[in-house]
């Protein structure tokens, strides 16, 4: 069994060091855009600057695609469903389906933004490994602890799910062979039996999770865990020099992109 | 009784790839029929990833697992055929215990083997019967039992498949004297009912001095030392240069023996006692 979560790809290039809030800031900024950019020369912009990224982070291009693939479908369906549902002037007419001129463009834009968005988000968990995303998370929504919202509590559950999963899926690997030893089968018979075939993975599974969870508290509770402490950190996050050169040249370059090509027609 | 044989048994972990790491580097041997052999080694010397090979849960890259000299990956009935020869009992079993009770999950081995309910029935109550768990224990759920039941109850799954090898990978990790002592008295006991071949995964070289009559030394994926355990634990041993030791009581006699006093190498405390009463006696040491 392989469970691949955390596809983080350990590398020192200027993208993997900036600091992960400026990322993540960033990142949602990107987003945004995506949606509100209504010119291909917008899209064009965007996407050199996506791969000025890509070419820096020296992530291999065939990890993009492996995340870009599994969405052709969704993305086949929806730009379809963009250009047959979308009024305008006749492009072609096949049966009752009318396919509008309007509809390429609508179909063309939800194809670049879906890929966009796709090699954006996939570009921040490949060069930011999932701890300090948390991290970044917990310093980014610290303000709304004086709202009264758990954003450490949040942050600590999120950092010990990343931490236990590959713990479990070893241990999943290790019941399975437990269970082989004593002749189950996973692989032959109905869909039904194969459902069945799995509790005697799942069952060990769970009880070994409670167990965990059981003495990880106790753990915790012994090295005085509180909640409501303030707590440091190994690693504290600092901002450099060139984390703040980013941050202010990109949150003036992704504005000007849009509202410079808006206004222009193509 | 089977006759497992390995041949130049060889596993690479992660092939290719700046992790890769030779598990078992050309790993031969025969265990004895109706044996009681010790399989030790330091932690990450190979020896799990060795006995996995022993019952198909992994292929061999290079080299052959050969159970009665055929070749177990082409042998008739496929590899799940295997695997009831060969039972295997993994470290901390009493972790994959599932059913809702001690019965039904004694029973999941004899039952995958497609026995009958009558046959079942018999393995199941021989099993629970061998390692110590009484009638009145089959019907409750398996987790309301202490540790020590729970492990037999684990063993005694893979034993109600009367697999004609048994090994055990540290089947006494985490108990206290007793426990060990039993448990390892009941494999002893099955060896014998069953006149089964038995392969114990140990750290304890006590346990291993105490029971086998074989020993077989693993080191970096290499198998160091195949003997007898007079041979493997003598004076002259060379589990020294591994970064191992002989039973604490075979150290002790070996310097004895250096001092120059007339002692024979020992494995167990029994026999040193009666070694040192019969010197006693008679005069040699004073």
């Amino acid at each position: 069994m392989n469970v691949t979560l955390g596809q983080y790809f350990p590398g020192h290039s200027l993208t993997h060091r900036t600091d992960p809030r400026v990322k993540l800031v960033l990142e949602v900024l990107f987003i945004a855009e995506l949606f509100m950019v209504k010119r291909y020369a917008g899209f064009l912009l965007m996407g050199a600057l996506l791969a000025l990224v890509v070419h820096n982070s020296k992530i291999p291009l065939w990890a993009l695609w492996r995340g870009l693939r599994r969405l052709l479908l969704i993305l086949a369906f929806t730009s379809l469903l963009n250009l047959f549902y979308t009024d305008g002037r006749e492009l072609f007419t096949i049966w009752r389906l009318t396919a509008t001129w309007e509809g390429l463009h609508a179909a063309l834009f939800t194809i670049l933004r879906i890929s966009m968005l796709i090699v954006g988000t996939s570009l921040l968990t490949f060069t930011t490994s999932p701890i300090m995303l948390t991290d970044a998370l917990e310093r980014l929504l610290a303000p709304l602890k004086k709202l009264r919202v758990p954003v450490g509590e949040l942050a600590m559950m999120m950092t010990i799910a990343l931490r236990f999963i590959p713990v479990l899926s070893e241990e999943t690997a290790k019941i399975m062979s437990a269970q082989k030893a004593r002749g189950a089968d996973f692989e032959s018979g109905s869909v039904f039996q194969r459902a069945r075939a799995l509790i005697p993975i799942l069952v060990p599974l769970f009880v070994s999770a409670f167990r965990r969870a059981d003495e990880l508290a106790v753990a915790m509770e012994c090295r005085c865990y509180d909640s409501a402490m303030p707590r440091s950190r190994l690693k504290e996050m600092r901002m450099k020099r060139a984390d703040y050169l980013i941050l202010t040249g990109m949150l003036l370059l992704i504005p000007a992109i849009l509202m410079g090509t808006n206004r222009l027609w193509i | 009784m089977s006759l497992l044989e390995v041949r130049a048994l060889t596993h690479v972990y992660a092939q290719g790839t700046a992790y890769e790491h030779r598990a078992l580097d050309r790993v031969s041997f025969t265990l004895e029929e109706g044996g009681f052999t010790g399989l030790i080694g330091h932690t990450g010397s190979g020896k799990s990833t060795l006995v996995q090979h022993l019952n198909g849960l992994m292929k061999p890259a290079e080299g052959q697992v050969l159970l009665d000299g055929e070749d177990i990956w082409a042998r008739q009935g496929g590899i799940r055929g295997v695997r009831f020869l060969v039972g295997l009992v993994f470290q901390y079993p009493e972790y994959q215990l599932f059913e809702e009770t001690v019965y039904k999950d004694i029973a999941f081995g004899p039952t995958n083997m497609g026995l009958s309910a009558q046959e079942v029935d018999r393995n199941v109550r021989q099993a629970a019967a061998l390692v110590g768990i009484g009638e009145e224990l089959l019907g409750r759920s398996p987790f309301e039992l202490s540790g020590g039941q729970k492990r037999r109850v684990a063993i005694a799954g893979v034993m109600a498949m009367r697999p004609s090898v048994l090994i055990l990978d540290e089947p006494t990790a985490g108990l206290d004297p007793q426990g060990r002592e039993d448990i390892l008295g009941q494999v002893q006991q099955y060896r014998l009912q069953e006149g089964a071949t038995v392969l114990l995964v140990s750290h304890s070289m006590e346990d291993v001095a105490r029971h086998a009559d074989r020993i077989l030394v693993m080191d970096h994926g290499r198998l160091v030392e195949n003997g007898p355990v007079e041979e493997v634990f003598g004076f002259d041993s060379r589990l020294g240069d591994i970064g191992l030791a002989v039973p604490q009581v075979t150290s002790i006699f070996r310097q004895l023996h250096r001092r120059g006093h007339a002692v024979s190498p020992v494995f167990t405390v029994e026999a040193a006692i009666a070694q040192i009463e019969g010197l006693l006696e008679g005069g040699g040491i004073g």
